[in-house]
């Protein structure tokens, strides 16, 4: 494991994969390190705003990487499979619609870190071989409440954009909303579980 | 409730406090003043507490009115400052009489004005902050032309400080990022060593920068990761861009320096066509991390 420095009070921490990264996350956390922001990714944990970058090599030191975060609360979202790239997805993944929709019912996500727009998800658990690559032109508009998949991941658009992620259908779960104590209803370390509406 | 009434808005006005830093997990970026200390200048001329919303003005063109008298003050790029037309002074608090027109002309020099009126502008809250963020547009919408602005109670004294800067900022000071492997030996070298314009998409999100393009030395692709404020970010083209306080928290493009916290202000005050010179930053970056 490496923090490599970014900037005067933010390191970088590597690390294997989107799972580690949410288990030092929350490790950090915890720790009681004094730090602003942080930010799990696909393979770095960003702590931005450190109070004492001294400290931070104690507490990276004490984390071990097989240690796994406690399991964060589930959520289900009710999916209609209705979306644009459903029947290119279920080619690829070597199924139909309905394989495609029992294989995620069947299959427990994590939400791993956010990006993109606020209260988008990265949703890790998909095994590499139903990765899919992106669109090469991302569509101009996707409407919100979109499920998608690119690569291994899963994602739900929370409000309308542009996207280059394969439409497998909708959600009606109002993915982000500033107003509720939680605004991010797939916050990091949050279970999901996609069940045909 | 007192309120200050918008008769013109200008190119871009938004409504700016220190912003939300601390959510940058869930996705929402920092947003706040991109002239950090003009802003808390202005702040503390009115009596304002530091962490009192006020009005970032973008090329000037702002004209405002208070329904009760008010102090203001303006700070950031020199936009001409009138009160009924007559001229009035900048970083130095004003009296705007009940019903009189505070109106900002363009400035000559610079991008951003803040206008800070005693009591702060009260708009709705959003996450803690009434900061608006162009990026995903989390915070109040912008102030547009016609919109009445809520102010707080005025509870300070104001304060006729006076604090000069540098009329003429040297270069920006870097500090290495964490993905200078990934463009030659030196990128920062490379940095100092050329010289920059500033490109006319620069906006909120990001200071975008013609120059000798920065060659990539390895190939593939990096796993989105997270971002700071100041990050100089070399996307494939070469040409860098540095993140300002609307930047995406995630990026995937590899960043090979980070501006030193006290020159982000000079970034948030170059207009199109600018010239920047980068130098590399004295103290080197405070040790930390583990290795296994």
């Amino acid at each position: 494991m490496q923090a490599l420095p970014f900037g005067e009070r933010s390191f970088l921490v590597e690390v294997p994969d989107a799972v580690a990264a949410l288990s030092l996350a929350r490790w950090v956390r915890a720790s009681g390190l004094a730090v602003v922001d942080v930010v799990p990714a696909a393979r770095t944990v960003l702590l931005d705003g450190v109070a004492d970058p001294d400290g931070v090599a104690a507490v990276l030191g004490a984390w071990r990487p097989e240690e796994r975060a406690e399991p964060g609360p589930l959520v289900e979202l009710a999916v209609v499979y209705d979306g644009a790239d459903l029947d290119d997805v279920a080619q690829r993944w070597g199924t139909d619609a309905a394989g495609v929709a029992e294989r995620l019912a069947g299959t427990e996500l994590v939400a791993a870190f956010s990006g993109f727009a606020p209260g988008f998800s990265y949703l890790a658990g998909l095994p590499d071989r139903l990765a899919v690559p992106r669109l090469a032109t991302p569509r101009p508009r996707v409407p919100a409440g979109s499920v998608a998949v690119a690569d291994t991941w899963c994602g739900v658009y929370p409000t309308a954009s542009p996207g280059g992620w394969r439409l497998l259908g909708h959600t009606s779960a109002e993915l982000w909303d500033p107003s509720r104590d939680s605004p991010a209803l797939l916050a990091p370390g949050t279970r999901v579980r996609l069940v045909p509406a | 409730m007192s309120g200050l009434l918008v008769l013109d808005a200008g190119v871009l006005t938004t409504v700016q406090d220190r912003g939300r830093p601390g959510l940058a997990h869930l996705g929402v970026p920092r947003a706040g003043p991109l002239d950090a200390p003009a802003a808390a200048l202005a702040n503390r001329l009115v009596g304002n507490p530091p962490d009192a919303a006020l009005l970032e003005v973008t090329l000037g063109g702002l004209a405002v009115r208070a329904d009760a008298g008010r102090w203001v003050a303006v700070t950031g790029a020199p936009a001409p400052v009138t009160v009924d037309g007559r001229a009035r002074g900048s970083a130095r608090p004003e009296w705007l009489p009940a019903g009189a027109e505070l109106r900002l002309a363009a400035p000559p020099s610079g991008v951003r004005t803040y206008v800070a009126v005693a009591g702060g502008i009260e708009v709705e809250p959003v996450l803690g902050s009434r900061a608006t963020d162009t990026l995903a547009w989390v915070g109040p919408p912008r102030v547009s032309s016609g919109a009445v602005l809520p102010l707080g109670p005025a509870v300070g004294r104001p304060e006729p400080v006076d604090t000069p800067r540098e009329p003429v900022p040297g270069p920006v000071r870097l500090l290495p990022g964490p993905r200078a492997d990934w463009c030659g030996p030196d990128p920062v070298g490379s940095l100092c060593a050329a010289s920059y314009v500033v490109t006319d998409d620069s906006d909120r999100v990001g200071l975008r920068l013609d120059g000798p393009p920065l060659p990539r030395t390895r190939e593939g692709e990096l796993p989105s990761e997270g971002m700071v404020l100041g990050a100089v970010q070399v996307p494939p083209d070469g040409r860098p861009v540095v993140f300002l306080a609307d930047h995406p928290v995630t990026g995937g493009y590899p960043v090979v320096a980070v501006v030193h916290p006290d020159d982000l202000w000079v970034c948030g005050q170059l207009r199109p066509g600018d010239p920047l010179r980068f130098t590399r930053a004295g103290r080197p970056p405070a040790r930390g991390g583990a290795t296994r």
